[in-house]
């Protein structure tokens, strides 16, 4: 056993290195007085790149590791290497951040909680226990918690971070009781177990009903679906920028990344021979592609129809990234490989997108002191590069060629088409449209109306290349997209199934 | 391969030149505007001689439509390749280019109106840097379109021309610019993101041998498409007339039609074309509006046949719509670009209803219409444009009795609204003549009471001609100049268009007839369930 324990380290590594690497950072705040604003910051970028090349060795690897408590596949390959690029960005935003300066005496503990959930994200990613689950969320929430309050002077960041708590301990109290359920029933806590105990067909249908239910609601928590969304706005707009756009992608991925293996591993039937991709056949008895589409439909409209109506940048971000979930969540109705290969391929667009806008939001508060979309008039003609490529972005997001945000939402419709979900690929479609509105009313602002105060904004030689590195896959992979392709769809492999 | 420059494809040159040249205007310092004028100009004219090239190239005869042997100047390489895993299969896009009697026409109408519109766009006066590269890029677009043969890429290059006609619209465009640019931007993304569903629909549907390594693969090659064989009989578009088939293609037709615009879908264009800025106006009439009728010949004819036959008729009777209802409100305007852009839904009702036909008359008139239409709409838009620049007003009812003071202007603009009537010896004439002459053998009532329409324009048109150039001149209009040298260079290659066509028509029917008439042929067999013909 103390064997099979010490072999399993081998497997955390980079796990390991990201737990060193926050101690660290929380350390550097006892250098000078903990004033040193770029040591903390540079710390935990070495930690990012030191798991980053670790990560990078584990390529290929599939194994079970702590008596199957912990999934090293690739499919957690794939969310650790956008927890990674995430993270790095993330640090490299805050070191720009004006906002952030409120609080300068405390460096250390910011970067150390970027790092702790980014480690709690990995665990997520590859979690196939369901206690390891439930302590994986926990972590990540909590860091969250404390970072979206992390700003502690503004009475929003306060606000944001209270509702966050109270939201994040009832859903995470509601997946407890459905993991209760599951493990009052079953006797295992280990999902494969659990994907056993339910082929052997013996299982109360209506129980493990509501105890998939309330594990829906702590994950839909997570990603914020409807109707579980309701923290995000306010969360969003609250917590500082950087925080935010890290909240919008790390955490949200994470998410997903668990939803995805819980239900795959879950109900899939090894038994059937050959395990035929998207046949997720122990969901039997009930229709429960149903709900995830009904669930999927509202979050993408809720999202977009409120964003119609919001006149704050970082709010409007948010619903759009409501919606963007609900998107996501259109590939994983069909319940096939392909839905998740989409899903998996969506996120790298998403990432590329989303971070690039909230890095323009960034940019933009700190100079032009503004959040409102108003504050945006003329940006085109006093900062024209930022401008563009928040149009790019924006237009990536609407999903518009010759964008990346497009072929991401293809392969999504793609998946729906080719599992015959006509009506859901409509109705995401037709989101698309709304959304537009929403996006194009940002880039009217930025171009079509003159600015009162002509004077030129620049933002230096080295946040132009950092945009630049942001905003030019957003189109070079929509004219190449085959290694994205390729790489998603090999990154559905999970432990244990073909 | 023959047909190469410097290793690379006509058609790659035609499309691509004005990216070049969006590159170089990019480059080119903000204060320099007349090099960028002239960037744009140079790109557009080489364009227009890569035409001319093609054009003289051009081997009449072929067939097109479904044969890859009737295809000229065709460009084929692989542009995604992904060899698939055991799920999903083998993923592969083609950059695929080829012109035939269909795209012929429009590729040379799309290379003399971009020409023209640079001419037109010489007196711009902000932002020119983004002017020039936006246009451009618009160019490329717009002819990527008619030159696309895989419909991914027919899709990319569709919406490549969204982003730069909101902004033309929206920064340079009149009082309303905005309003109009995002109505534009939306109905025509609405449309786009229907024909983006029929396409994935289609690529899963079609199933077709991989060439290269002898696998079958799905594919988004256009021409597979058109092939009933292609099809997995299990696919959601698999058989001849069935329910999603008529949905999907339903779906197509509202994509293409928001384009035309067909009546509906057509409250995007007055608004659109009335605040565009001259340039833009000419491009939206003379180049967007025929790419809907274009997708309609191209797409959704050929790849379903048998929809077509069925819904024939009520596309005639949406032409007639078109036709009376845009001559009725071209009639009750009295601003001089709102006439001209319903006049616009009134012509394009008669491409359709000659395209409805479905007999080479018909179609041959439709096509022609649209490449008529293109040369004569851009006409009449310029010369708004000429009197907006001097008067500044565009109401009809504040002319009158130019016809002394502006003598040169007259004469043309005779020209363009005598052709705009249909008069014999004049381009529409012959098109229009040949599309009612089709519609009349299939559809007969539909086409006698669209005749109405011929009335109605010659009633608007001949009204406007009163109302600016006869009667007396009223006082404020005394120093008004004629036109110039500029609007010259614009006005006079497309008015020698306009009389060649309608004396010799014989030098555009001539390359086109023999794809439409296999247009024709194809969908009559292929849609009524006999095997394809090769």
């Amino acid at each position: 056993m103390a064997q099979t324990i010490y072999q399993s380290f081998g497997y955390i590594l980079p796990e390991t290195v990201l737990s060193v690497f926050f101690i660290l950072t929380l350390l550097t705040a006892l250098v000078g007085k903990g004033r040193s604003k770029y040591l903390p910051a540079y710390t935990a970028l070495l930690g990012f790149a030191v798991a980053g090349v670790l990560v990078f060795l584990q390529l290929g690897t599939d194994e079970l590791v702590f008596s199957g408590m912990y999934a090293v596949d690739p499919f957690s390959w794939f969310f650790k290497i956008i927890f990674l690029v995430t993270g790095i960005l993330i640090v490299i935003f805050s070191m720009q951040s004006r906002e952030l300066e409120a609080v300068s005496t405390k460096y250390a503990e910011y970067y150390s909680l970027i790092i702790s959930l980014t480690i709690g994200a990995f665990f997520m990613a590859g979690a196939s226990n369901l206690l390891m689950m439930y302590l994986s969320l926990e972590l990540v929430s909590i860091s969250s918690y404390i970072l979206s309050g992390f700003t502690k002077e503004n009475p929003r960041a306060d606000e944001a971070s209270l509702k966050y708590v109270i939201y994040g301990a009832f859903s995470s109290g509601l997946m407890l009781y459905g993991i209760s359920i599951l493990y009052g029933l079953t006797g295992e806590l280990n999902i494969y177990a659990f994907n056993q105990a339910l082929a052997s067909g013996t299982l109360p249908q209506v129980t493990i009903l509501v105890a998939i239910v309330l594990m829906l609601a702590g994950l839909g928590y997570k990603i914020s679906a409807v109707p579980f969304h309701f923290w995000t706005p306010d969360v969003y707009e609250g917590a500082p920028v950087t925080v935010t756009a890290f909240l919008s992608v790390t955490s949200k991925a994470a998410g997903f990344a668990m939803l995805i293996r819980f239900f795959k591993i879950g109900f899939i039937d090894v038994a059937a021979q050959p395990v035929m991709a998207g046949m997720w056949e122990l969901f039997r008895g009930f229709n429960w592609t149903d709900i995830i589409a009904v669930l999927s439909v509202l979050t993408m409209t809720v999202g977009n129809l409120v964003a119609l109506w919001q006149s704050n940048m970082k709010r409007l971000l948010a619903y759009s990234s409501i919606a963007h979930a609900g998107y996501i969540l259109m590939g994983f109705v069909t319940l096939t490989d392909q839905g998740i290969s989409a899903m998996l391929m969506y996120f790298v667009a998403y990432l590329l997108m989303n971070l690039g806008a909230f890095y323009v939001v960034m940019l933009v508060a700190n100079k032009y002191h503004t959040e409102d979309i108003e504050g945006y008039s003329g940006l085109g003609y006093r900062s024209p590069y930022i401008a563009f490529a928040l149009t790019v972005f924006l237009f990536s997001l609407t999903g518009i060629p010759p964008t990346f945000g497009f072929i991401g939402k293809l392969y999504l419709f793609a998946a729906l088409i080719h599992t015959n979900y006509i009506w859901l690929a409509v109705v995401g479609v037709l989101n698309s449209v709304v959304s537009l509105y929403y996006y194009v009313k940002v880039i009217r602002n930025m171009y079509l109306v003159q600015p009162e105060d002509k004077t030129r904004v620049d933002f230096g030689f080295g946040t132009n290349l950092l945009m630049t590195i942001l905003m030019v896959p957003n189109i070079a992979l929509m004219l190449y997209f085959t290694p994205v392709l390729s790489w998603a769809q090999h990154s559905v492999l999970m432990f244990g199934l073909r | 391969m023959q047909y190469q420059f410097l290793g690379i494809g006509y058609l790659t040159w035609i499309t691509f030149l004005p990216v070049l040249g969006m590159a170089v205007v990019l480059l080119i310092p903000k204060a320099s505007t007349n090099a960028m004028k002239w960037t744009a100009l140079i790109a557009t004219v080489l364009q227009l001689v890569v035409a001319a090239v093609i054009w003289i190239n051009f081997k009449p005869g072929l067939t097109g439509i479904n044969d890859p042997n009737g295809f000229q100047f065709v460009e084929k390489y692989r542009w995604i390749d992904l060899p698939g895993v055991a799920w999903f299969g083998h993923v592969a896009v083609d950059y695929f280019l080829g012109i035939d009697g269909l795209s012929i026409p429009m590729v040379i109408l799309t290379a003399l109106i971009s020409f023209v519109g640079v001419v037109a766009s010489w007196n711009i006066n902000k932002a020119h840097k983004g002017y020039f590269a936006l246009y451009l890029l618009l160019d490329t677009g717009m002819m990527g379109v008619f030159v696309a043969l895989d419909m991914f890429l027919f899709y990319v290059f569709w919406e490549l021309m969204l982003l730069p006609m909101y902004f033309l619209i929206g920064i340079w465009g009149g009082p309303r610019r905005e309003y109009a640019a995002i109505k534009f931007f939306l109905y025509t993304l609405f449309g786009s993101v229907l024909i983006l569903l029929v396409m994935l629909a289609l690529y899963f549907s079609v199933v077709v041998k991989d060439p290269a390594t002898g696998q079958m693969m799905h594919s988004f090659d256009m021409l597979a498409m058109m092939n009933p064989q292609n099809f997995d009989p299990n696919s959601l578009l698999a058989g001849i007339g069935t329910y999603w088939r008529y949905v999907a293609f339903i779906a197509l037709f509202i994509g293409f039609a928001i384009k035309v615009p067909i009546f509906p879908f057509h409250t995007w264009l007055p608004d659109a074309h009335v605040e565009a800025p001259t340039a833009i106006s000419v491009i939206l009439a003379g180049v967007l509006l025929k790419m809907g009728t274009y997708g309609f010949l191209r797409v959704s004819f050929p790849i379903f046949p048998d929809a077509i036959l069925k819904f024939a008729y009520p596309l005639a009777i949406l032409g007639f719509i078109n036709i009376v209802y845009g001559a009725l409100c071209a009639m009750a305007q009295t601003d001089f670009k709102k006439l001209i852009a319903y006049s616009s839904i009134s012509h394009m009702g008669v491409v359709l209803l000659g395209i409805a036909a479905l007999n080479t008359q018909g179609v041959a008139g439709g096509v022609l219409q649209m490449f008529n239409h293109g040369v004569v709409t851009a006409m009449l838009f310029l010369i708004v444009g000429v009197i907006y620049d001097r008067a500044h007003t565009r109401g009809l009812n504040d002319f009158g009795g130019l016809a002394n003071q502006m003598p040169v202007y007259t004469g043309i603009m005779t020209i363009a609204f005598f052709a705009a009537i249909g008069l014999p010896g004049l381009s529409e004439f012959i098109s229009e003549l040949l599309s009612y002459l089709g519609a009349f053998q299939a559809f007969r009532w539909v086409a006698i009471f669209s005749s109405i329409g011929i009335v109605l324009t010659a009633g608007y048109m001949l009204w406007t001609l009163q109302r600016v150039f006869l009667g007396q001149l009223p006082d404020k209009w005394k120093e008004l100049s004629d036109v110039n040298g500029r609007e010259l260079v614009a006005l006079v290659p497309l008015m020698v268009v306009v009389i060649i066509l309608g004396v010799y028509p014989s030098i555009m029917l001539h390359p086109m007839s023999s794809t439409l008439n296999h247009l024709v042929d194809f969908v009559h067999k292929v849609g009524t369930g006999m095997t394809a013909v090769k």
